[in-house]
């Protein structure tokens, strides 16, 4: 059970992270991604939809009739997305100002149909509350990861609050601020790079993985022989790298 | 006249759905690199995008404002305008089949394109008239059109470029997107009121 649940996070959160392997739901991705605090906000609701979604979906899932299934999936999402909406009004009217109709639009976020197709129809209440959890905390740090590499450049501070004030200043004034990475222009560039390392990394990984399997299945060769292989790939990998 | 002018001008330039407020982009991420079906797909939405504006006016000025439940805005708009792709799609299939084998298979995808829901909700907000609500759909539709079948046959000569492997498939995709965006951004400094 332990180990399930430490699977499904990884899942979620690296291996089939929504937003930089599985691609989806990328409105949100490019437009609340101007700071990190929208970024977290943005998350934290879709985190929260996620969880009560799968959830409700999930204890509905023998009761619907499979034809109509889609439309009340979307039915139950856009409840919780009126209700996520209505409490950010009241508590949180910076962020409401700064995410605008990203928070209603969440309705329509393929992650959240997807997770509700793909997982919550099939699975028992508690894995797919972990689920919800799992995948939003997954496209949380995907929204993060973005937003810090723009509002780094984009204006030098870091965790300014939504209304722009605030914040701690880490590149000083020495630092032009590169406004255009919080243009559309600097959002798409952003995430094109950050998808471009992540498909690095996981080539890379890929490879040495393969290397690292090759060797054993020869035989005859010590344990300490493998690890000098591997030791040698890696050196070349290196100095492929620096060409 | 001209503030309807100015409406579908700014939806189609100053305020692209794609290049500046970002709706819409899983299908403009995900379409196939053929012009001719980017087209499809862009009628379709059109289509789509024009009744729906009208059809959302309707419900909630009708509807929703006089009960007081402005609130039950977003839940509304969507189950309206997944009823209306519903009717379309067998409204064509009757009567123009024609039509409905071009642009059919696009029509179910549509429910869940955010430029939809989007247009209808800028729409509220703006506090648009009947008229100015049908002209921002249509013209944001056809904004979104535009930027589709232009990426569409951008990505058809991307296939004979040669990116460093990392690169290949999304990300250049997205890097050609910022260079487009950036296009349009020049025309962010154009003011009309």
């Amino acid at each position: 059970m332990k180990n399930s649940i430490g699977k499904q996070f990884k899942e979620g959160i690296i291996t089939n992270n929504p937003t930089f392997v599985q691609l989806l739901g990328m409105c949100p991705t490019l437009a609340t991604t101007t700071s990190v605090i929208n970024a977290l906000g943005m998350g934290a609701a879709v985190i929260v939809v996620l969880t009560f979604s799968n959830l409700f979906i999930s204890l509905v899932r023998n009761i619907i009739p499979k034809q109509i299934r889609i439309a009340s999936y979307i039915v139950i999402i856009s409840g919780f997305v009126t209700a996520v909406e209505l409490l950010i009004k009241a508590f949180f009217p910076a962020i409401d100002a700064a995410l605008g109709l990203f928070i209603p639009l969440i309705v329509v976020n393929c992650i959240i149909l997807a997770r509700a197709e793909a997982f919550a129809s099939k699975n028992k209440p508690i894995p797919s509350i972990i689920d919800g959890i799992a995948t939003g905390i997954g496209f949380t740090f995907a929204l993060t990861c973005i937003a810090f590499v723009r509002e780094l450049l984009g204006t030098g501070k870091i965790f300014a609050a939504a209304d722009g004030t605030g914040g701690i200043t880490i590149l000083g004034d020495w630092y032009p601020a590169a406004s255009i990475f919080l243009l559309p222009t600097g959002a798409f560039l952003t995430l094109g790079f950050i998808i471009a390392l992540v498909q690095k990394i996981s080539s890379v990984a890929e490879e040495r993985k393969k290397r690292a399997e090759e060797p054993i299945l020869a035989e005859g060769i010590e344990e300490t022989e493998i690890t000098e292989i591997i030791e040698e790939a890696e050196v070349k990998e290196g100095e492929a790298q620096n060409d | 006249m001209t503030d309807i002018f100015l409406i579908m001008f700014a939806a189609i330039l100053t305020e692209n759905f794609i290049f500046s407020r970002f709706y819409g982009i899983c299908p403009f991420l995900g379409v196939s690199d053929k012009p001719s079906t980017a087209l499809g797909m862009g009628m379709a939405v059109t289509f789509v995008m024009t009744l729906s504006s009208a059809a959302t006016y309707a419900v909630y000025y009708l509807l929703l404002e006089p009960l007081g439940l402005e609130y039950l805005k977003t839940i509304a708009f969507i189950l309206v305008i997944a009823s209306l792709v519903q009717f379309i799609e067998m409204f064509l299939k009757k009567y123009i089949p024609t039509l409905y084998s071009s642009l059919g298979i696009y029509l179910p995808l549509i429910t869940t394109n955010c430029a939809v829901l989007g247009a209808a909700l800028v729409n509220i907000q703006e506090q648009n008239s009947f008229v100015e609500s049908v002209a921002f759909g249509f013209a944001s539709a056809l904004g979104f059109t535009m930027a589709i079948v232009v990426f569409a046959g951008v990505r058809a000569k991307m296939q004979f470029s040669d990116p460093p492997k990392a690169f290949r498939g999304f990300p250049i995709l997205l890097i050609a997107a910022s260079l487009a965006a950036m296009a349009f951004s020049g025309f962010s400094g154009m003011k009309f009121s």
